[in-house]
């Protein structure tokens, strides 16, 4: 069963890939979707190029919002910071209730057209997942592993960053993975902005009523999500087993 | 409310750690984010047109000197009471008194501003008003959470706000702030986006509790089809929105070109169809899931006690497991409510409607004003979606208990 599942991921990513390095081979598949002559694989643009700046702008808002989600969740749950609980969640999931459209329309006149507005979007609606998740983690450190972990004489410092944190860890790296899968579909959008990415195959198909661009946009778009999910769920089993081990 | 007993109510977490000097570290760090709003950002931005960058104004520059000193006391003292104050009434009340002042020195201003009879320049609130309205937003927030007001509360504090607020509004107390008049403008526009952005929402939730619950229910029952039924589901949530928009807009358009009923019943490739299809499949997912999630804490102790009282499958189902699953199955309905009016936006693109033609109009003129008249009422719909449905699982989840 294991076994099969990662010959289906490994038969996916070549399949991403190849579609990726030679699309030109997937033509005949995409020709019926076409009409009157229309190209069937997307000639406006390199599509490995574009994978990558698609890539690249979600990486870049997942760290920022990883970064400012655990400090925020770390300052939470500690004693001097847990005033700031309430009002911390609440402006994280204020930005997942604000569309990702509007903010990127409201970015444009502040930072231009381009990858900046996607970033900021992506980077609100991506807070949420983490902050959430290193607070249950971070929270739910069994207190006798804690006391121990006094007791042994470490400062508050010490047995955040080697008891606390550690043991949080699967769960904040589950918080990054629901971030990461939500941003690489919402990052399509950035597109409607002028931002590099998959989106821009997408668009030129709405706008040139080529569904072949459409569906080869959209299921790029998902099966770097779905590989990408994998991978961080892999990650995430390795950093369990490695904590149990020891 | 001052009483020590309100005092004692106060959540063990909030108020635990001791204040710097008597010093609300909270409101020291709303106070300034408020003041950097205040006296280094513009409050307002003057435009000679509706798509001209904005010329920026200070609150001095744009009020009489009775009304800026007026404004400038009552955010001083807002501040006291941030910094100071431990009542979260109090806070509460000065919170609401700070978003009253600048919301009022915004229409003044607007109104100052702007040459009688003149319909073409537009003032903008700025930067500084906007960052006005997050500190006091925040420190508002903070007060009712700490107040810990009941579901009923916290519903009748929604309808409230939007009862003034709409009341304001009615009134043309801001008809000459610049969001108005590109509504002024658009008026009878703005009433079909709303009607149709409601409708995709809710429509296409319906559809899927309709469909989403006798799933989670036959995925409960059969747990060995579970995994297959939730992994399909989760692969259309990688499917992003624009593209799965697009991509049914094919096979409906050819339903429509082939199958006169279907045109008959309004079924095209471009326009809503698409967009309820779409926003259907992706609510599928929360649904099932959480149905699943919710009848699996239904201990079979309960079901079998239930069955042994005489209670036919069907009535076990309905009455014990589907009850019990209640709280659980409304928290996916919510994430689903929430996802999809921010998700109707994006429809605009196929024509699908709704406030996102607004926020797409505004990008491809240029016009933030026309952005903010699509963006501010989604965000209040999706907000106040949000408050409604939490406040009726904890109601729920109260009455249970």
């Amino acid at each position: 069963m294991r076994r099969a599942a990662t010959l289906l991921r490994l038969a996916g990513l070549g399949l991403l890939l190849a579609f990726l390095l030679a699309p030109q081979l997937f033509a005949p598949l995409f020709a019926p979707l076409t009409e009157g002559g229309a190209p069937p694989i997307y000639d406006q643009g390199n599509l490995g190029m574009l994978a990558l700046a698609h890539l690249a702008t979600v990486l870049a808002a997942c760290l920022g919002s990883t970064v400012l989600a655990v400090a925020l969740g770390i300052l939470v749950t500690r004693a001097g910071g847990q005033e700031f609980l309430p009002l911390s969640r609440a402006v994280v999931s204020f930005g997942q209730t604000f569309p990702p459209v509007a903010v990127l329309a409201l970015a444009v006149p502040l930072v231009g057209f381009g990858e900046k507005p996607t970033l900021i979007a992506l980077f609100l609606y991506g807070l949420l997942p983490i902050f959430e998740n290193t607070v249950v983690g971070l929270r739910t450190c069994p207190a006798a592993v804690l006391e121990a972990a006094s007791g042994m004489g470490m400062s508050a410092r010490q047995r955040l960053l080697t008891v606390e944190l550690p043991l949080a860890m699967p769960l904040i790296l589950e918080g990054i993975r629901i971030s990461l899968v939500i941003n690489i579909g919402t990052a399509t959008l950035g597109s409607t902005v002028a931002a590099k990415g998959l989106g821009e195959v997408i668009i030129a198909g709405l706008l040139s009523n080529n569904t072949a661009f459409v569906l080869q946009g959209g299921l790029a778009t998902g099966l770097m999500a779905v590989l990408l999910y994998d991978a961080v769920a892999a990650l995430e089993r390795r950093l369990c087993r490695t904590a149990r081990i020891d | 409310m001052s009483s020590p007993g309100f005092l004692l109510r106060r959540p063990a977490s909030a108020r635990d750690a001791p204040a710097l000097h008597g010093i609300d570290r909270l409101g020291a760090l709303l106070t300034l984010v408020g003041a950097a709003g205040l006296f280094l950002l513009p409050f307002v931005a003057f435009k000679a047109n509706r798509i001209l960058p904005g010329d920026p104004r200070g609150l001095e520059q744009v009020l009489p000197v009775w009304a800026a000193l007026t404004c400038w006391a009552t955010l001083a003292a807002v501040a006291a009471v941030a910094l100071l104050c431990a009542n979260a009434s109090l806070r509460l009340a000065a919170a609401l008194a700070g978003l009253v002042v600048i919301a009022m020195a915004l229409a003044t201003a607007a109104n100052a501003l702007t040459p009688p009879h003149n319909r073409i320049v537009r003032v903008a609130p700025g930067a500084g008003f906007w960052l006005l309205l997050a500190a006091l937003g925040l420190l508002a927030t903070d007060a009712i959470t700490r107040m810990r007001p009941g579901p009923r509360a916290r519903v009748l504090l929604l309808v409230l706000f939007l009862g003034v607020v709409g009341l304001t509004l009615a009134h043309g107390t801001f008809d000459n702030v610049s969001v108005m008049r590109e509504y002024a403008v658009n008026s009878s526009a703005f009433a079909l986006a709303a009607r149709q952005h409601i409708l995709l929402s809710l429509g296409s939730l319906g559809a899927a509790v309709i469909v989403a619950l006798p799933l989670g229910i036959f995925c409960h029952r059969a747990p060995r089809l579970q995994p297959g039924v939730l992994s399909a589901l989760n692969i259309i949530q990688t499917i992003p929105s624009i593209a799965l928009f697009g991509i049914l807009m094919a096979p409906l358009g050819a339903l429509a070109a082939h199958v006169p009923l279907a045109a008959a019943a309004g079924i095209r490739g471009i326009g809503a169809a698409p967009a309820v299809v779409a926003l259907f499949l992706y609510s599928l997912l929360p649904i099932v899931a959480n149905t699943v999630a919710g009848l699996k804490r239904v201990s079979p102790a309960t079901v079998e006690a239930a069955l042994g009282m005489g209670m036919t499958r069907w009535q076990t189902l309905r009455s014990v497991e589907l009850a019990l699953a209640l709280p659980v199955i409304l928290t996916g309905i919510r994430i689903v409510l929430v996802q999809n009016i921010g998700l109707v936006t994006v429809a605009a693109l196929i024509g699908g409607g709704g406030f996102g033609t607004f926020v797409f109009g505004g990008i491809g003129q240029a016009a933030t004003d026309l952005v903010l008249l699509g963006a501010i009422p989604t965000v209040v719909l999706a907000f106040s979606a949000a408050v409604l449905l939490d406040a009726l699982v904890e109601r729920l989840d109260r009455v249970r208990q």
